[in-house]
């Protein structure tokens, strides 16, 4: 059994926070810097060059890379051989987010309640998934998820005899529909089967799997590679503004399912895909 | 085609904008999103004074992260447009000039756009750091307790932008996808 004081959980929250919202990892810059150089549109390439700036500036002057820096999506995997102490772990983490958006000079953008719309002012409570897994480490990951995209996210809950071409269709609808309002070159978080619950955690999962890494099963692989290709043939482009970059990579997780169902979920991020990883 | 233009707008300037056309945008804008407009709105129900004229003025939909010590602002890159279509037509009427957001607009506000000859822009979503540097000034002018979706008052230079809807309600977002789309 390995003891671990919750105020080391806020302390990384904090720090991870603040980190992931001024740093993009370097799966996704060197994915926009390809996408750079292979763009063909004109305006496309122009606008590409502008985010590859504006990450540069973000880390430089430590202005956030997004305005709108996110409800904090918080993982945590968390070892069955480790206990606990000195508070509720919930609480630990909430107290993390609320130091870091405080005094990371972050947007708070998190309402008290739904309609009534009351904003929290330290942008929490954050979103926080829990997993029990093997070992006596905590793994985190922070992911401060934009509004954005979220907004244009679906689920589908198809009919078994649908499968994988409607599978695809689905997914292609959801980006498409999307279009320049989840400001592109987007990654796409797919999650299917499992139950309704199930697959729209997967696909938020999803878009914390390294950019350019495929899943392990090979036909999911293929699904992978074929959705990425034909998102970018829609032409939507950098921006909503035409080109041949829409997405930057199409993430898939999969899970058994019912007997009765097909669900799948489309988690749309843009450009700005933030994560933060820590293990302790 | 790249232009350089001055906010507030003139009516010449806006007819001259064509859907596709890269501008710099030069002068004072406002600042105005979700809330604010909820607000504006239930105001003008009510009767009552706007904080401001929109004649002629550039709303920016933006909520910026606060500014550090020594900055005017925080990041600062637009929101998606479309959640303010309830609210934008009315304000077009009233002469609203300019609109600099994000994403697609409704019919309503397209026919709106060409009715008043206005002009809808898009700055590019995501590089709020980058357009952040664009803005020399910013003071709240209404709404304080909105926190980021205060009304703000700012100057801005060269701010960069695309013409997405022009005054004749050419589309940018529609025609430039088709010409990259494969069938």
């Amino acid at each position: 059994m390995r003891t671990i004081q919750v105020q080391e959980i806020t302390k990384n929250i904090k720090e991870m926070c603040i980190e992931a919202n001024h740093f993009l990892s370097e799966d996704m810059r060197n994915a926009m810097a390809n996408a750079a150089a292979t763009e063909e549109s004109p305006l496309g390439r122009q606008i590409l060059s502008q985010l590859e700036d504006n990450l540069k500036i973000a880390a430089k002057d430590m202005i956030p890379i997004c305005q709108d820096t996110g409800m904090a999506v918080v993982f945590l995997e968390v070892g069955q051989g480790v206990h606990f102490e000195g508070g509720l772990l919930t609480d630990a983490v909430n107290e993390g987010i609320r130091q870091g958006y405080t005094e990371g000079f972050l947007r708070k953008s998190v309402v008290k309640d739904p309609l009534i719309r009351e904003n929290t002012k330290d942008n929490t409570p954050g979103i926080i998934h829990y997993n029990i897994v093997e070992g006596s480490q905590v793994k985190i990951t922070v992911a401060p998820k934009g509004f954005g995209s979220e907004n244009m996210s679906r689920v589908f809950m198809l009919k078994p005899a649908e499968g994988i071409e409607g599978v695809k269709e689905a997914v292609l609808t959801a980006v498409r529909d999307a279009g320049p309002n989840a400001c592109p070159p987007m990654v796409v978080g797919v999650g299917i089967g499992g139950t309704f619950e199930k697959c729209a955690l997967m696909a938020k999962e999803a878009l914390t799997r390294e950019v350019g890494s495929h899943s392990e099963i090979p036909y999911v692989k293929e699904l992978e590679e074929e959705l990425l290709m034909k998102i970018n043939r829609l032409g939507i482009g950098p921006g909503g503004l035409g080109g041949r970059t829409t997405a930057l990579a199409v993430n898939i997780h999969t899970y058994p399912t019912h007997i009765a169902g097909l669900p799948v979920a489309v988690n749309i991020c843009c450009h700005v895909n933030r994560h933060a990883v820590r293990v302790i | 085609m790249e232009k350089y233009i001055t906010a507030p707008m003139d009516k010449a300037t806006v007819r001259s904008l064509r859907a596709g056309d890269y501008v710099y945008i030069t002068g004072t804008i406002y600042t105005a999103r979700d809330a604010a407009h909820k607000r504006m709105n239930d105001a003008q129900d009510q009767g009552e004074e706007l904080p401001l004229n929109w004649a002629g003025q550039v709303v920016y939909y933006m909520g910026p992260s606060p500014a550090r010590e020594g900055r005017p602002i925080g990041s600062a890159g637009p929101t998606t447009a479309s959640r303010m279509d309830k609210y934008a037509p009315k304000l077009l009427d009233m002469g609203l000039g300019a609109m600099i957001g994000k994403g697609k607009r409704s019919p309503q506000v397209v026919e709106a756009i060409i009715r008043n000859e206005a002009v809808y822009f898009a700055a590019v979503g995501g590089a709020g750091a980058l357009l952040s540097k664009c803005i020399i000034k910013s003071e709240v002018l209404a709404y304080e307790d909105l926190g980021a979706e205060a009304i703000r008052r700012l100057e801005v230079e060269n701010f960069p932008a695309i013409v997405v809807i022009d005054s004749k309600g050419n589309n940018l977002y529609e025609t430039a996808a088709q010409e990259y789309a494969v069938e």
